[in-house]
């Protein structure tokens, strides 16, 4: 097996590894913790938005290095987006894990996950720091207009 | 291959079809021996009726088949008679009854002791029961070698205690939970005690008269029968006192439309049409069990357990979770290598054909009690020999280097 076709391909742990975004917000618009029930992954995801773009975010995530290594790809790539746009990526990852779709455009490195289409228990795992970005953009937009 | 031990292995299908498969998630679920698998083809393509409710011939065979399984089962726990058992759902089920039916006997301010060693389907029926009624839920704690924490019964079981719910082996760590002393400080302030057998079950029949209990919890599929069948045993006085927890048909004596009156237990217990072939198949399973030597299979169990406990503690930085002594835990080991999560250490596993399971084993409040999140399991069942061990530990360390 090729290691682009192995699901444990040295990019995945290289971006577990490097952990971009770890940490924390000085001053977050929105925040959302999720778990997955399934195996105890967790991911707390912070954001500033500012004029509905993305201007930093920062992650604290425990889990496996799918987990891990997604939210690292989202601390490389999510700043300068707006909430229609990575709704986008977490749609288009979905569809690429669950139906094989391409890759979503402008996220090359979420190709690495591509072999875990075959695991369809570990999906989870790619998305949660997805959606995590999702439920702290929402409470960022909420808190926005409860201004 | 597994070569050790053939003829045990082969009663099991999904086994002997996959001779490289090695299988060591049993606490999760067990394979199903041939003998059950057998009864539940048997009896619903011979005898295929709903009981206790028609008159004509195949209904009877029917009812004949269902109650004789309820023998078979009092039998297997060494009950004093067939109408203390009740056939449920599962372990959980018969957990949720009893923390209702029995819940209901309890009133504000009176305890229920539970530990924090419990699988999440003896712990949230409790914090259930507690929120909706204001009985204290006091926990026992467990020692840093995952076994139940006696030395604190002194202080926990208070004279408003009414009853003890704790696991009879921890799903986790496998530490036996000392019974005796258990039922002993229940006893003094009259309160009834609940074993989770769910663990317990595979490895062998047990007796709940001589444990001493008042009621006891498993499920088929954790010892070589079907899914979706379960039994909760209890003394017959006590259940004869219970309030029905679901309720519909079968278990009424009488519906007027203005009251309804109960059947008698075990029927009471038992509402609407109960999994009547799971229980044969249940029955056929516990029957298969109750001719094997269990002192032999116990030895064999205890030296896989040790030669895997070895094995494991040569790995530097793993934290081995619960007792070291085979004697002190039944054959469930868990893990934690730090670094390393659970989910990955099993999918690379998977791939060289080895099953474990990896995550809070819903048991979290025992994870937060040991310091961790989640951990990794290896369950180990009379169908098991060394090759599954071995293999175990080469794919460890071969994770370990594929992770790395």
């Amino acid at each position: 097996m090729n290691d682009k076709d192995s699901l444990y391909q040295d990019a995945i742990k290289e971006f577990a590894r490097a952990a971009h975004g770890h940490g924390q917000l000085a001053a977050a618009t929105g925040e959302a913790k999720l778990d997955n029930p399934l195996c105890g992954d967790r991911v707390r995801m912070q954001v500033s938005v500012t004029s509905g773009h993305v201007a930093a975010i920062a992650h604290e995530t425990k889990g496996c290095l799918l987990c891990r290594a997604a939210a690292s790809v989202i601390g490389l790539h999510a700043a300068g987006q707006d909430a229609n746009g990575i709704e986008a990526v977490a749609h288009d990852l979905e569809g690429m894990l669950q139906e094989g779709a391409p890759v979503p455009p402008g996220w090359p490195e979420l190709s690495m996950f591509e072999p875990a289409r075959r695991y369809p228990s570990r999906h989870g795992c790619v998305l949660l720091p997805f959606r995590a970005l999702l439920a702290a953009m929402a409470e960022s937009e909420m808190k926005r207009v409860q201004r | 291959m597994n070569t050790m031990d053939t003829p045990l292995r082969d009663g099991f299908p999904l086994l002997a079809a996959s001779p490289d498969l090695h299988y060591l998630d049993s606490a999760a679920t067990s394979q199903i021996h041939r003998s059950a698998l057998d009864a539940v083809a048997r009896h619903e393509t011979t005898c295929r009726a709903n009981v206790s409710r028609g008159t004509y011939r195949l209904a009877e065979a029917a009812d004949r088949a269902y109650e004789q399984a309820r023998q078979t089962v009092a039998r297997f726990l060494n009950a004093g008679a067939a109408g203390e058992v009740i056939f449920t759902s599962g372990a959980t089920a018969s957990l949720n009854l009893v923390a209702h039916a029995f819940g209901n006997t309890l009133k504000a301010g009176d305890r229920v002791l539970i530990s924090v060693a419990e699988h999440h389907s003896n712990f949230v029926p409790w914090q259930m029961l507690r929120d909706r009624t204001g009985i204290e839920l006091a926990l026992i704690p467990v020692t840093d070698a995952g076994q139940l924490d006696l030395a604190r019964l002194p202080e926990l079981i208070t004279g408003n205690c009414r009853l003890v719910a704790v696991t009879q082996c921890s799903n986790v760590t496998g530490a036996w939970t000392d019974v005796a002393t258990l039922v002993e400080a229940a006893r003094k302030v009259g309160a009834k005690v609940l074993l989770d057998g769910a663990q317990a079950v595979q490895h062998g029949p047990q007796d709940v008269r001589a444990l001493g209990i008042d009621f006891y919890a498993f499920s088929g599929h954790k010892c070589f029968g079907p899914g979706g069948v379960g039994v909760l045993w209890g003394r017959e006085e006590l259940l004869a006192k219970l309030s029905p927890f679901h309720t519909g048909g079968g278990m009424i004596g009488e519906v007027t439309p203005q009251a309804t009156t109960w059947a008698p237990p075990p029927q009471r217990f038992e509402a609407g049409t109960p999994p009547i072939a799971q229980a044969v198949g249940l029955a056929a399973a516990l029957e298969w069990m109750m001719t094997l030597d269990w002192q032999q299979i116990h030895a064999r169990e205890s030296r896989l357990c040790e030669l895997l406990v070895d094995g494991l503690l040569r790995i530097p930085a793993l934290r081995l979770l619960g007792p070291e002594s085979s004697a002190a835990r039944a054959p469930i080991v868990s893990f934690d290598i730090p670094g390393l999560h659970p989910h990955d250490i099993c999918q690379v596993l998977d791939a060289r054909n080895l099953a474990l399971r990896g995550g809070h084993h819903c048991a979290q409040p025992l994870m937060a009690a040991l310091g961790i999140d989640v951990c990794t399991r290896a369950s180990i069942a009379l169908y098991n020999d060394e090759t599954d061990i071995l293999a175990l530990l080469d794919g460890l360390s071969f994770a370990l280097r594929e992770l790395a």
